[in-house]
């Protein structure tokens, strides 16, 4: 073994924690002194110590209401405890993100908010994903074992992330101008229903119009046979709206001024809506899509605190109180985890646990679909 | 000793620019040199860029009518907000360069006052004009001259507002600099001469406040054929500009190389214009705005 393996290997069970920082320094410095060199990998790898004990660790997620109850109920308490700071910052979406993660350097970008196992798998499949201790989270067992199955199956039975809350991108309808009986009644063709044209919206992201175009067109959207009906059906849902909504933000304020009566949105946000006193109706249509959002550590960052810290964001209080903050159910096992009063109302919320009611990405079936229906898609968008 | 002396102002120039020719070539030259090395790799299913040397992004974006129609959509809103911000903005840059006013400072600097907002901000304060509930609906409502909130936003014409709003500075801050150039003398010698204020302004003042239209549009032409924030803000599904395009293939779709390859065809577009308008009427008008 050279000694830049050694070292390495050194810098591990010290980023993992199975030796303290004083001892690794003092072994890395003698092992210096008597090779008599101080700079090149040596240098690095103090610096890279350093940054294993770091002063802060970045986390990166939606903004809007969820950054807010990140910020209040989990990143302030944490530092209180630890001392170690959370700088926080946000993208408008996971392929934001994954072009900014990219193009920076290995720890400079730590953990992030990311949705549903596409993406889990998607960061894996471009080995930016780290492995975790899990026995520095003894908090995972108190989570929906059907959450973490799938992130096992895409990292071979380890995890580069823990989940953390589940929602469904439903159908929101202003009840001012569309009757709850309505919504159910037309489902997902709501959004194609030419009586609307002009007070439609949609998310402006390749997955979920193909997946709404599927539903729209009859078809399992895991298991699109006819791809062309499914386009016809976003040309038509594109020349019916309005706007095609590019964050949580936008969504809640073309919802709110009333310029659409109807879009598909993310429960939480929805939810969120009907706190402020709008009379915004939700419906999870027949096949309507679920996601889990996990936390996810990168490839590079200080494992012991960020294990520490998503430890201490599954610790029941916190992550009930994150939860109610954001408006979406928490990853908690209710089966285990006594929830509360607010978590069993919230949209989306499935006591039983086990989240059989809802459908996912099949992260397999989309990612290899992805490159070329994500570039249709930006032609169809404009026209074509 | 002669042959030094000449060697030594042969080469003194060169140590002059240096530190300009540097800072170019390590900010503009060799980034742009990774952006066309960029274009010429692939992008693989995993996301993932195959190195090499590949003409598959280059023949796919100049072959494809797709990108084509988009180009040429681009060049027509740029131009639409290029000429309503000539017609619009000569008025207060006449205005300010012509007043009798003490306070031509206080005016000249009202006009720098949008830039103090970021961009966005003043892109989205359209949204609460022109809304639904927004502040001009509100007022036509409460006229009576419309019974229900009109829809007024999200489209081309919005795209084109919001870059009118935007720009429209440049273009004062160019013709006014233009206008104050002029010597007041020419036009009372061709009112003198028997021109009336009209005849005048179009003889004299209009053709010599030419160069800075010229650059104020110029200006504005570049800039908004290179924008991507305001379509995405104030434009509907279809309204896309080139930017949004390389927006998408480098964020959405991961796919740089591509993504390399467009933004250096539109580099390519606006780059010729500005050879172009250097050719005819140069740069040192532009350069004059910003003194």
């Amino acid at each position: 073994m050279d000694d830049t393996k050694r070292y390495e290997r050194l810098l591990t069970r010290f980023k993992n924690g199975e030796i303290s920082r004083r001892t690794f320094l003092t072994v890395l410095g003698a092992a210096g002194a008597t090779a008599g060199i101080m700079g090149g990998p040596m240098g690095m790898l103090v610096n890279s110590a350093k940054a294993a004990t770091p002063e802060q660790v970045r986390f990166d997620g939606w903004g809007g209401v969820v950054s807010e109850a990140f910020e209040k109920y989990a990143f302030a308490p944490y530092t209180q405890k630890t001392g170690i700071k959370v700088v926080s910052g946000t993208f408008g979406g996971a392929d934001e993100y994954l072009a900014r993660v990219k193009s920076s350097q290995p720890g400079e970008f730590n953990l992030a908010h990311l949705s549903g196992v596409f993406d889990y798998a998607r960061y894996h499949n471009m080995e930016l994903s780290s492995e975790l201790n899990e026995d520095n989270i003894p908090n995972l067992k108190t989570v929906i074992p059907n959450l973490i199955t799938p992130l096992r199956k895409i990292s071979n039975g380890k995890l580069s992330a823990v989940p953390y809350d589940y929602g469904t991108t439903g159908i929101a309808y202003n009840r001012k101008h569309i009757s709850d009986d309505e919504a159910k009644a037309k489902g997902a063709k709501l959004m194609v229903d030419d009586a609307y044209k002009g007070k439609i919206g949609g998310w402006a992201e390749w997955k979920t119009r193909i997946w709404y175009g599927a539903l729209q067109s009859d078809q399992n959207p895991n298991d699109i046979q006819d791809i062309e009906a499914v386009w016809d059906m976003i040309r038509k849902h594109r020349d019916l709206a309005l706007k095609y909504w590019t964050s949580g933000a936008e969504l809640m304020s073309l919802l709110a001024e009333e310029e659409i009566y109807v879009t598909e949105g993310w429960s939480g946000r929805i939810r969120a809506l009907q706190d402020q006193g709008h009379d915004i109706g939700y419906y999870d249509p027949k096949g309507g899509l679920g996601w889990q959002e996990c936390i996810f550590v990168l490839k590079g960052s200080p494992m012991a605190a960020c294990e520490e810290l998503l430890n201490f964001m599954l610790e029941p209080d916190v992550a009930i109180a994150v939860a109610e903050g954001q408006s979406y159910p928490p990853a908690l096992d209710p089966k285990k985890v006594e929830l509360g009063k607010v978590i069993p109302t919230l949209p989306a919320f499935d006591p039983s646990g086990t989240l059989d009611g809802l459908s996912f990405f099949d992260p397999a079936y989309w990612n290899k679909n992805e490159a070329d229906w994500s570039k249709k898609f930006s032609r169809v968008q404009r026209g074509y | 000793m002669a042959a030094d002396i000449a060697s030594a102002q042969k080469r003194a120039p060169w140590i002059l620019l240096s530190p300009s020719l540097t800072t170019i070539g390590l900010l503009l030259v060799i980034p742009m040199m990774f952006i066309v090395v960029y274009s010429f790799w692939l992008r693989t299913a995993t996301g993932a860029d195959q190195v090499g040397f590949y003409l598959d992004n280059w023949q796919e974006v100049l072959s494809d009518v797709f990108y084509r129609d988009i180009l040429f959509q681009t060049l027509k809103i740029a131009l639409y907000t290029t000429i309503i911000c000539a017609f619009v903005g000569y008025i207060p840059a006449y205005f300010v360069a012509n007043t009798k006013m003490r306070s031509k400072t206080l005016l000249l600097l009202m006009l720098m006052l949008p830039f103090w907002i970021s961009y966005i901000i003043r892109t989205m304060s359209w949204i609460n004009i022109l809304g639904t509930s927004g502040a001009l609906n509100g007022l036509l409502l409460w006229a009576g001259i419309i019974d229900s909130p009109l829809n007024m936003l999200y489209n081309q014409t919005t795209v084109v507002l919001g870059l009118v709003h935007y720009l429209l500075p440049f273009m004062i801050l160019n013709v006014y600099v233009s206008l104050e150039g002029i010597d007041k003398n020419l036009t009372e010698a061709a009112e003198s001469l028997g021109c009336n204020g009209f005849q005048a302004f179009r003889e004299v003042t209009l053709p010599l406040s030419f160069p800075g239209l010229a650059a104020g549009s110029l200006l504005c032409f570049v800039l908004a054929a290179g924008t991507y924030i305001t379509p995405l803000i104030l434009g509907g599904p279809r309204d896309a500009m080139f930017a949004n395009l390389v927006y998408e293939a480098i964020i959405t779709q991961l796919n740089w190389p591509l993504g390399s390859a467009l933004s250096l065809v539109l580099l390519a577009f606006l780059g010729g214009l500005v050879v172009i308008y250097t050719r005819y009427l140069g740069v040192d008008q532009i350069a004059k705005s910003f003194r």
